[in-house]
């Protein structure tokens, strides 16, 4: 037991190194600049109270949700094309490796004049950033089936379609949940950036209402929050991937 | 007329000329050094690679029919189990895939497992099986559709001598008691000894010798 308590402590030794530094800086600095731990913890629950973050993270929550899954989604499907079909994958990949690279942010200005600055502004956003990724790690997983297994299934007679939904998509899954994986975070950095530059609600908006506020404390309420979601988002991506794949891999 | 026949099969990189017949029930096996084209022969009889010639099963032109409605089984060299699947799913997956009722799935699932022994891994997943189980177990999914003709490269390869003779007498049992139609690729000219009704044997892509039992092959 006392050993399972030291190894917890020194795991969490840099956190709780962290937390005590940052703690007193506070303390010693005074100053609304570098509020100290213990006082964005009692601002955290104040704006919880209050129903400021249930409000702003509702509305950050609906627009990540629904352009990653759309975003994800698509890119699993147009992945899946590419990966079965030569001439789609000849034609779509230099334009998605093209694209691929530019930063979600870098589409903001041109989806300001050609969106205007509405509700499905961050949408389009968060569609990019979880489409481009996702879609080349599924044709990426498809890619590396070896052939042999797509040959064995043809020779005991499975359809094309049997082959894709038993074998080419199970098989391919976990390149796909990594792709899924690595854009969980992004999606919430690039939410935070659309609502800081356009949108007046969620937790962007109120990270910038609190900066031209010198609030501080408010600030950093934001910054646990967005880590806290990127964080659930992450993990809930890889609980769904040991669901769908823990068993054989 | 064979049951099988090969008739001037050519590859842009590898066969020459191939001529063959191979009668119904025959276990043939073709022998050659790596690189002969015993593979690709395999792999034409599957549909997996372009020819030019004929090639003819049951008196049926068979070139430009699609690998699914040859009926044939194939068991690769790296036997290529689904590793996403169980053992029994990996076994019922050509009868799951003609769309079998799930009884008669498990019936012959339950068959097939019993006259290879290896019902007690039918819930493991291919990760958890030993070379010599993984061989038993692609064995079983490819004969369990009754196929008309077997396809086997160099199935002995990676395993250890004592599992090799075992299966290899497994083997032999099987395609008496199923009067399967056997080609079976190797460089292992005891498997030949122990096995062959017929022996081809390929050497830069061409047929350099047919015989019809070890000693003549000689």
């Amino acid at each position: 037991m006392k050993d399972s308590i030291l190894n917890i402590l020194i795991k969490n030794s840099p956190i709780i190194l962290f937390l005590t530094t940052w703690e007193v800086a506070g303390k010693v600095a005074n100053t609304p600049l570098l509020p100290s731990f213990s006082q964005v913890i009692v601002e955290f629950f104040n704006l919880l109270q209050s129903g400021v973050i249930v409000e702003n993270l509702s509305h950050s929550f609906l627009r990540v949700v629904i352009g990653y899954l759309i975003g994800g989604l698509l890119g699993i499907v147009v992945g899946i094309f590419m990966g079965i079909n030569r001439t789609i994958e000849l034609s779509l990949r230099p334009l998605i490796s093209m694209l691929l690279p530019i930063p979600t942010l870098g589409w903001l200005p041109l989806m300001m004049l050609w969106i205007g600055i509405n509700e499905a502004l961050p949408i389009v956003l968060i569609f990019i950033c979880a489409f481009f990724p996702v879609a080349y790690a599924t044709l990426l997983g498809i890619k590396e089936i070896p052939q042999d297994y797509i040959n064995s299934a043809k020779a005991l007679g499975a359809s094309n379609s049997y082959i894709l939904f038993r074998i080419i998509l199970p098989l391919a899954s976990p390149s796909i949940f990594t792709g899924l994986r690595l854009e969980s975070g992004m999606v919430w950095k690039t939410v935070l950036a659309a609502e800081m530059f356009a949108i007046p609600t969620g937790i962007g908006a109120m990270m910038i209402n609190a900066e031209s506020l010198i609030r501080v404390d408010v600030i950093m309420v934001a910054l646990i929050i967005l880590a806290l979601m990127s964080f659930g988002f992450e993990k809930t991506i890889y609980a769904l991937e040991k669901a769908a794949t823990g068993k054989w891999r | 007329m064979g049951y099988i026949k090969l008739e001037n099969i050519s590859t842009d990189f590898c066969l020459k000329d191939i001529k063959l017949s191979i009668s119904n029930g025959e276990f043939v096996v073709v022998l050659g050094h790596s690189g002969a084209g015993k593979s690709t022969l395999l792999n034409i009889l599957a549909g997996f690679t372009k020819h030019s010639g004929n090639l003819y099963l049951n008196g049926e032109l068979i070139n430009n029919v699609a690998t699914q409605k040859r009926g044939i089984g194939y068991l690769h060299q790296g036997i290529h189990l689904f590793p996403n699947l169980s053992v029994y799913e990996n076994i019922a997956f050509a009868l799951k895939a003609k769309k079998v009722d799930k009884h008669n799935v498990a019936k012959e699932v339950q068959k097939i497992t019993q006259m290879l022994q290896i019902s007690h891994l039918l819930g493991r997943y291919p990760k958890n099986l030993s070379g010599g189980e993984k061989q038993r177990v692609g064995i079983a999914r490819s004969i369990i559709t009754k196929p008309k003709v077997l396809l086997l490269d160099e199935p002995l390869s990676s395993l250890d001598e004592t599992t090799a003779n075992d299966i290899r007498k497994e083997l032999k049992a099987l395609s008496d008691t199923l009067k399967l139609t056997v080609i079976y690729v190797t460089h292992n000219k005891l498997d030949a000894k122990v096995l062959a009704d017929k022996i081809v044997y390929i050497n830069k892509g061409e047929i350099y010798k047919i015989a019809n039992k070890y000693e003549d092959y000689q």
